[in-house]
Order: C-alpha cells, then sequence, then structure tokens
C-alpha cells in the first residue's frame, strides 16, 4: 500500500471573501476562487487535469464547473461526490489517491455559493425523506436541535455552554478583518435570541452568506517548487453515519470519532500534537460535538471546555480562527473553509489571529445532519 | 421480466407501508432471515442484507429518545425521535401535551393521526391516553 503521509499538498487557496455580493451566481464566486487559488501558487488553469466539487443548486456540479473553466477537454480525473458540507474534505481525500497514482497531477478542488443573496434559506439539494416530512421539522436546525437536547440529557450540557461556543468564534472574528460579523456580543445576548428549535436560538446557527472558495493540490514534490510555503497533508478520514436524523446510532456522539482517528492514525499524530484546529461550526452544539468525538476533551466535556475560554482566543486550543461558520462565513455548505484557514495558519499568513508556531492543523468538516463526518490533518514542511 | 428475482416481487415497501396506514396499520419490517427489526421500510435487511423483511404491525409502545419544539409563525410544535418497542427510531409528533413538556425517557403509544395532508404516525403521552 502507498504511504500518503505527505505525499500530496496544498499548493495554492483562493477565497473570494464575498460574504454578501447580489449580482453573483454560485458559479461566478467558484470560478473567482478557482483563478486566486491558482495564481496564489502560479498555476493555470492549463495546468488542471484532476476536478473535484459539490454545490447547493446543480447535481451535476463537475459538469457544470469544467464546461464554465474551460478545462473539460483535459481532465483525467474528477469527483462530485454530495455529501454536504464535508464534502471537499471527502474530495481531498479522492484527489490524494488519483494524485498519488499520476491518475491526475493537478487537482482543483472548488465551491461558491449566493446562498446570501438568493433568498437567503439554507437551499437544499432535493432529497424527499417522506418518513420526516409529515413532521414539519426545521432543516437543519431540527436535526441539530434534538443532537443538542440528547447531548445536554446525557452530560448535563447547558445553553450558556453553548452559548459560549458563538463567544469564542466571535472574539476569533474580531482578529479576522475578512470576518462578516465582527461586533461584541456577550453570552447573555445569545442566551436572548429568538427561540428556533429549541434548545437551539439564532445565535446559536452559522450565519447564511455568499462565498467561494478553491484549492489546488499538486504532489509535494512540485508543490515545493511553486509559490507558497508547503501544506503537505499528512492525514484524512472520513465517515458516513445516516441520512435521517432518527437513524443516527447515539444523537450525543458523532462519527467524528472514526474520521478523526483514522486521519490522525494516517498523519501519525496525537491530539496533543495539533496546534491549530477548525471544526465546522454549523451549530453550536458542533464545536463540542467535534471537541469530544476528535478527543481534544473526555466525552461529555465539551461544554465545560467551551467555558473555560480554552477555545477562545489566548486559550489553550486555538479553535476556528477566522471565526467560524458562526461568525467569519457560511456559504451554504462550509467544509471547504476549514481546509483554507487551516493553510493560511500553517504559512504563517493569518495575521493578527496568527497562532504562533503552528505546524500541524487539524480541519474537520461536517455534513447533512451530522451525517458525515471528515477529518484532514495537515502540516508545515518540518513536519515531513 | 421473467427473469427478475421473485424475492424482490410485488410492491416495494414504502408502497406496501403507505397502504397499510391508509388501512390504520402501523407497520415495521421485521427479517424473516436474521430476526431484526428496522424501520423506515426498505427492499434489504440491514442488518443481514436478506431481501424484503416481512411487514408486521408495531407493538405501539415507544420512548422519547430526544425532543425539540419548533417555533413556527403558525404556532409552535413539537418534533421528537421515538424509540419504539422493538428497537428502531423515528421521527415522530408527541401530541396530548403542550410541545414544551414533552420529555426524553417518556413512555408513549402510537395512533394513526388523519390529517387534511394523509395519515402519519403520532405518539399520546401518558397524559392522553
Amino acid at each position: 500500500m502507498t504511504d500518503l503521509r505527505g505525499a500530496i499538498s496544498i499548493a495554492g487557496i483562493g477565497n473570494t471573501q464575498r460574504w454578501d455580493a447580489p449580482g453573483r451566481s454560485a458559479f461566478d464566486q467558484l470560478q473567482e476562487a478557482s483563478i486566486l487559488a491558482l495564481e496564489d501558487c502560479g498555476l493555470s488553469l492549463a495546468d488542471v487535469d484532476g476536478l473535484y466539487c459539490a454545490m447547493s443548486v446543480s447535481g451535476f456540479p463537475v459538469l457544470n464547473v469544467a464546461e464554465r473553466l474551460g478545462i473539460a477537454p483535459q481532465l483525467r480525473h474528477a469527483d462530485g461526490t454530495m455529501v454536504g458540507g464535508a464534502s471537499f474534505l471527502f474530495h481531498l481525500r479522492s484527489a490524494m489517491s488519483a494524485l498519488a497514482t499520476g491518475q491526475c497531477d493537478v487537482a482543483l478542488v472548488c465551491y461558491g455559493s449566493n446562498q446570501r443573496s438568493a433568498g437567503g434559506r439554507l437551499a437544499a439539494m432535493p432529497d424527499p425523506q417522506p418518513f420526516e416530512a409529515p413532521y414539519k421539522a426545521r432543516y437543519p436546525i431540527s436535526g441539530y436541535a434534538l443532537a443538542a437536547a440528547r447531548h445536554m440529557h446525557d452530560y448535563g450540557t447547558t445553553r450558556a455552554q453553548l452559548a459560549e461556543v458563538a463567544v469564542a468564534a466571535r472574539q476569533w472574528a474580531k482578529l479576522n478583518p475578512a470576518a462578516f460579523e465582527r461586533g461584541d456580543i456577550t453570552a447573555d445576548e445569545i442566551l436572548a435570541s429568538r427561540m428556533v428549535s429549541d434548545p437551539l436560538t439564532k445565535a446559536d446557527c452559522c450565519l447564511v452568506t455568499d462565498g467561494g472558495g478553491a484549492l489546488v493540490l499538486t504532489r509535494t514534490d512540485r508543490a515545493r517548487d511553486l509559490r507558497q510555503p508547503l501544506v503537505p497533508v499528512l492525514g484524512t478520514g472520513v465517515a458516513v453515519s445516516h441520512r435521517q436524523i432518527a437513524a443516527m446510532p447515539s444523537l450525543s456522539e458523532t462519527a467524528a470519532k472514526r474520521s478523526g482517528a483514522a486521519a490522525m492514525a494516517e498523519a501519525g499524530v496525537s491530539v496533543a500534537d495539533i496546534d491549530h484546529v477548525m471544526l465546522y461550526d454549523a451549530f453550536t452544539i458542533c464545536t463540542l460535538l467535534f471537541l469530544e468525538d476528535l478527543g481534544f476533551c473526555a466525552k461529555g466535556d465539551g461544554g465545560p471546555f467551551a467555558a473555560s475560554g480554552a477555545i477562545a482566543p489566548g486559550g489553550d486550543l486555538p479553535v476556528n480562527t477566522n471565526g467560524g461558520g458562526l461568525s467569519c462565513n457560511h456559504p451554504g455548505m462550509y467544509g471547504l473553509f476549514t481546509l483554507i484557514e487551516a493553510a493560511v495558519q500553517l504559512r504563517g499568513q493569518a495575521g493578527a489571529r496568527q497562532v504562533p508556531g503552528a505546524e500541524i492543523a487539524l480541519a474537520h468538516g461536517n455534513g447533512g445532519v451530522l451525517s458525515s463526518q471528515a477529518t484532514a490533518i495537515l502540516g508545515t514542511a518540518a513536519t515531513l | 421480466m421473467t427473469n427478475s428475482d421473485p424475492r424482490f416481487g410485488g410492491p416495494g415497501p414504502e408502497a406496501r407501508w403507505t397502504e397499510m396506514l391508509a388501512d390504520g396499520i402501523f407497520a415495521i419490517q421485521r427479517c424473516g432471515a436474521c430476526g431484526a427489526a428496522q424501520f423506515p421500510p426498505v427492499a434489504t435487511c440491514k442488518a443481514c442484507g436478506a431481501a424484503s423483511p416481512d411487514m408486521i404491525p408495531a407493538d405501539g409502545r415507544g420512548t422519547v429518545y430526544s425532543t425539540t419544539t419548533v417555533r413556527a409563525r403558525e404556532g409552535d410544535h413539537d418534533v421528537s425521535i421515538v424509540e419504539l418497542s422493538e428497537g428502531p427510531r423515528l421521527m415522530t409528533c408527541v401530541t396530548g401535551i403542550a410541545p414544551g413538556d414533552v420529555r426524553i425517557g417518556m413512555a408513549v403509544t402510537a395512533r394513526i393521526e388523519r390529517a387534511a395532508d394523509g395519515p402519519r404516525v403520532v405518539f399520546d403521552a401518558p397524559e392522553a391516553t
């Protein structure tokens, strides 16, 4: 078996930072991000022979994007796996295999959304669920609310602890000039926010923004010669759990336990080695679940851990340093942005929010209603 | 069609389940090969892969596994996940008490509610039975 540890690197990153951009389509955002990512590392569209994308607005993302970018004839590998917001970390793993075996040489992982300007609601792919629909749950928040309620029941987690997750995200966002929400917010204000699906309020929910992001991946030997500091992928892991929330084996424990263990085993690292953490925070409960299931604190201790200030600026574990989906951006499917911020930190390009000496980062994506989980461990040249 | 596998013959599981519901029966599946119970109905057993698990009436007893109150303009309503005595869980609505009074661990009983947009399985809280 091929050892993939460090074999593939993130060579380029692109982020449109257009969180509220009326008049632009999801494809416009995706194409801009793709060009930015290629320019970032000094490659061009002519170099791309692997394409990886998923979109809320299209059931044929690879076909639409290949045609629009004008790269269809040159593609040798592609993957449009759609597992919600974690898709892009599934794509990363797929692209790594293709790159390592020579099925392609330059992989573009890309995403765009106009969710905010198109109406501001989470647009879901047509995917009828006849055994859920009669009960008029609000998708996806009620699924996360059911998980939060069960976590509270099992472990005594409180709404005040959930609020601390949102406060920490906002404190990080204030250090990020590109974050969408940078105003002051207190735990009391979050607790007083409008209840949407108990126990989750509007302030427990991620933002609804537009946006586009992209990554360029190459084999590490080639990335060494490109423009940016090396960000090798040390390990990845993916896990699929369920589609309908009622089919989730335990509502207070996620499949991040499996994806995280797989990624860390491949990378040969443990949680103690990780300097920087990006967790897909679609709702405040997600951050707690993933901190626990990835092993950053004991199962059930996510609430007290977050409330201790550990994940906020100045804490022991820098989590969601861009401000997360809660305060930086959330264009429908946010997973790719966890990888982008991890790469920015490892390159040492994060400005006021830079984690000093960050050498190993963990990026974690979530999709559906805690349905798909995917974890990536990224490093610097020194970790190879 | 003569070559089709007879184990998968007849109407599909969702169609049969819907027909039984219209006849007043809340059904789940039990595998004839391994005995595993499952819901919602699908074409194969999730435990062992055997074709066409049997459709049997659920005994109707369940326990609230988790619950949320959905706040809506037309009024708040309960959405719960109930664990059936046979094991499988389903999304449903607990009726008979205020949405905010539904508690995890509460024993509930299935009932078919005939709403304007078709029948659905709901669960009565103890106070309502």
